[in-house]
């Protein structure tokens, strides 16, 4: 069991290594999700579609106005959680679960270099446990992308992001979402990845997965404004559970729906130790077959 | 004891026949190599040996544990170098070797003490904190090798160990696979096409084409297989009586005549030489030139396989056409 622990943490620290050393990785993997978060999230202001500008609450009796605000402020909670949210920060927030989707496709991206280089099969002649092998690129995985997800808030802040965490145990929530988050999302690319043999193949197929799984998740818009067929496909993308816990914890304050929150957060747990173990299952196979 | 100990060992990729019922064994202690031009099956066969795939038919054992049964027991007691570079160039040398540490679980401090030792004896100490890009080719080989002799292995596999290298720096790397040997009583397996390194390195080679084991020994006995040693003679006349003369000499085993030359085949011709001369002068021919050729695994090569070794400037040109392709690659 040490022994086992210590083979995972040798890997994944050299994957962590050369990521903390090699600024444009950082830089590539993070450029994408930012570029979503400032021109989508910033030029198009879903939310403010539902506020009524002034002048046209000026030419309404006060009566009406208020009942408008209330009808306005309904659909905005029912769609987005809270009436006062801004579209930025719920897009920000989308953002830092889509950045797992660009650091675990490269920790996928990190195997097909290893087989490429022959750095596999020097993995391969040590005397380790072939799932250490890959429990160390989830790992690494995990670590990469947290980060680089906070780094993400990091920067939605300065851009102007209202974060609303009303304590310590949300923001761990938040870090123990994305960590979840970033096991489903590698062990997935690696399961599905695992046996191709070029990386051409590697770069074809994990670009492939990328833009459905941010497209069918509430990265972009709410659940609720997608037709009932995109909401099952949404329902079964660990993005979009992470992404809701995110939103819940972050954006809310006290008044975040618990609840849901929880929902959210077993079926994430769920589906990251069921990708996980697939992940390992897939790669013995496929890495005994070589 | 028997360090690697292969029967009739086989491996076929659908049609292609790459390793074909090879045998041998290899003894504690020993370099042992495998020559053989690209494509000949050498790696296909350190693949099998180190546990990366498996025989289709036959069995071997290292170390005294069987390959395809006892997997596990085989990794804990080899090293693996293999052909291709395999160090990461965006750590340090230390890293390098402490990462590999880390994977056969040498404790830390111990790691620590290994890693100096094996530094030094590969004289890479004063670069151990340098990232490995900024090494020569030859470095990041030697420690390449340096990682694999962190466990210290009971028998380590080169596959090519100085691949694409110039000609000092693989002179370098025989002197340190032979202190290897010398201090550490490391068995080497070792793979390469270039005849030289066979020569100079090897106790035994094995000569394989096309899969198949052509003959194994030591190379002096291999060489002295071909019939012995060619005297060429540039004279001033060549005449009947002078070559019934040479043949009659004791180790001359043939003598080649044309217009101004003479080419005899003989055993041992450092001996014979004089003998050869003194001959001719008492025939009254006049010596303009001698050379004497030892014959050279080249001629084993060809004689067994009636092909000549394909030259070393190809395989250059391949390596660095893939070098190139992944810098693209990663670019
Ligand atoms: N995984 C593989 N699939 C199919 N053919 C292979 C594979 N590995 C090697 N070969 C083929 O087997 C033969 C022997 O290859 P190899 O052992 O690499 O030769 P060497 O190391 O002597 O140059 C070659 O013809 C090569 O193309
Ligand atoms: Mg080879």
């Amino acid at each position: 069991m040490i022994a086992r622990a210590s083979e995972v943490s040798a890997i994944a620290s050299r994957e962590i290594k050369k990521w903390y050393r090699s600024p444009i990785l950082l830089f590539m993997t993070t450029i994408q999700p930012l570029l979503w978060m400032s021109l989508y999230g910033k030029a198009f202001n879903l939310t403010g579609m539902f506020r009524i500008p002034e002048d046209i609450l000026k030419q309404l009796p006060p009566e009406s106005t208020a009942r408008f605000a209330a009808i306005m402020n309904e659909i905005l909670s029912r769609f987005f959680g809270a009436s006062d949210i801004d579209f930025f920060s719920y897009i920000a927030v989308g953002m830092m679960g889509v950045i797992l989707l660009f650091t675990s496709m490269s920790s996928g991206m990190s195997i097909a270099w290893d087989r490429r280089l022959g750095v596999l099969n020097k993995l391969l002649v040590a005397p380790i446990s072939r799932s250490s092998i890959i429990l160390g690129k989830v790992i690494s995985a995990i670590i990469r992308g947290v980060t680089q997800s906070l780094l993400v808030m990091l920067i939605g802040l300065a851009l102007g992001m209202r974060l609303r965490v009303s304590g310590l145990v949300e923001l761990l929530i938040a870090v123990l979402a994305l960590a979840l988050l970033g096991a489903s999302l590698s062990s997935l690319i690696i399961s599905v990845t695992i046996r191709l043999k070029s990386w051409e193949h590697h770069i074809a197929v994990s670009n492939l997965l990328t833009l459905p799984l941010m497209f069918t998740s509430s990265a972009l818009y709410p659940v609720t404004l997608m037709p009932e067929w995109l909401r099952t496909v949404a329902a079964i993308n660990p993005l979009t559970h992470g992404i809701e816990v995110l939103r819940e914890v972050l954006l809310l304050g006290a008044s975040f729906n618990s609840q849901a929150m929880l929902w959210h957060l077993s079926i994430l747990t769920i589906f990251a130790s069921v990708a996980t173990l697939l992940g390992i299952y897939l790669s013995n196979i496929a890495l005994r077959k070589m | 004891m028997t360090a690697v100990e292969a029967h009739n060992l086989r491996k076929v990729f659908g049609e292609l026949v790459a390793v074909d019922n090879v045998s041998f064994t290899v003894e504690e202690g020993e370099i042992f190599g495998f020559l053989g031009p690209n494509g000949a099956g050498k790696t296909t066969t350190i693949n099998m040996l180190t546990t990366l795939i498996k025989p289709t038919a036959g069995s071997a054992r290292v170390w005294g544990y069987d390959i395809v049964d006892e997997p596990e027991k085989v990794r804990e007691v080899i090293g693996l170098s293999p052909q291709e570079l395999t160090v990461d160039d965006e750590l340090t040398g230390y890293e390098n070797m402490m990462l590999h540490a880390a994977l056969y679980h040498v404790p830390r401090d111990e790691a620590r003490r290994r890693v100096k030792e094996i530094l030094e004896l590969l004289e890479l100490e004063r670069f151990a904190n340098k990232k490995v890009e900024s090494y020569s080719g030859g470095m990041k080989k030697r420690l390449e090798i340096g990682c694999s002799l962190i466990h210290y292995p009971k028998v380590l596999f080169l596959d090519e160990p100085t691949l694409g290298l110039d000609v000092q720096t693989r002179a370098a790397i025989w002197n340190y696979i032979r202190t290897l040997v010398r201090e550490k009583g490391v068995t080497i397996f070792m793979t390469t096409h270039y005849m030289d390194e066979a020569d100079n390195l090897c106790d035994r080679i094995a000569i394989i084409d096309y899969g198949r084991v052509k003959a194994i020994d030591t190379p002096s006995r291999l060489k002295s297989s071909i019939g012995g040693d060619l005297v060429e003679l540039e004279v001033s006349e060549v005449n009947g009586p002078i070559g019934e003369k040479l043949r009659t000499l004791p180790g001359v085993v043939d003598v080649v005549l044309d217009n101004e030359r003479a080419v005899v085949k003989v055993v041992r011709g450092e001996e014979v030489l004089p003998a050869m001369i003194s001959v001719l002068i008492r025939e009254g021919v006049s010596v303009r030139r001698v050379e004497m050729k030892k014959p050279s695994l080249e001629e084993v090569f060809l004689s067994l396989t009636g092909r000549k070794l394909r030259d070393e400037n190809g395989v250059k040109e391949e390596i660095a056409r893939r070098t190139i392709a992944i810098r693209r690659a990663r670019a």
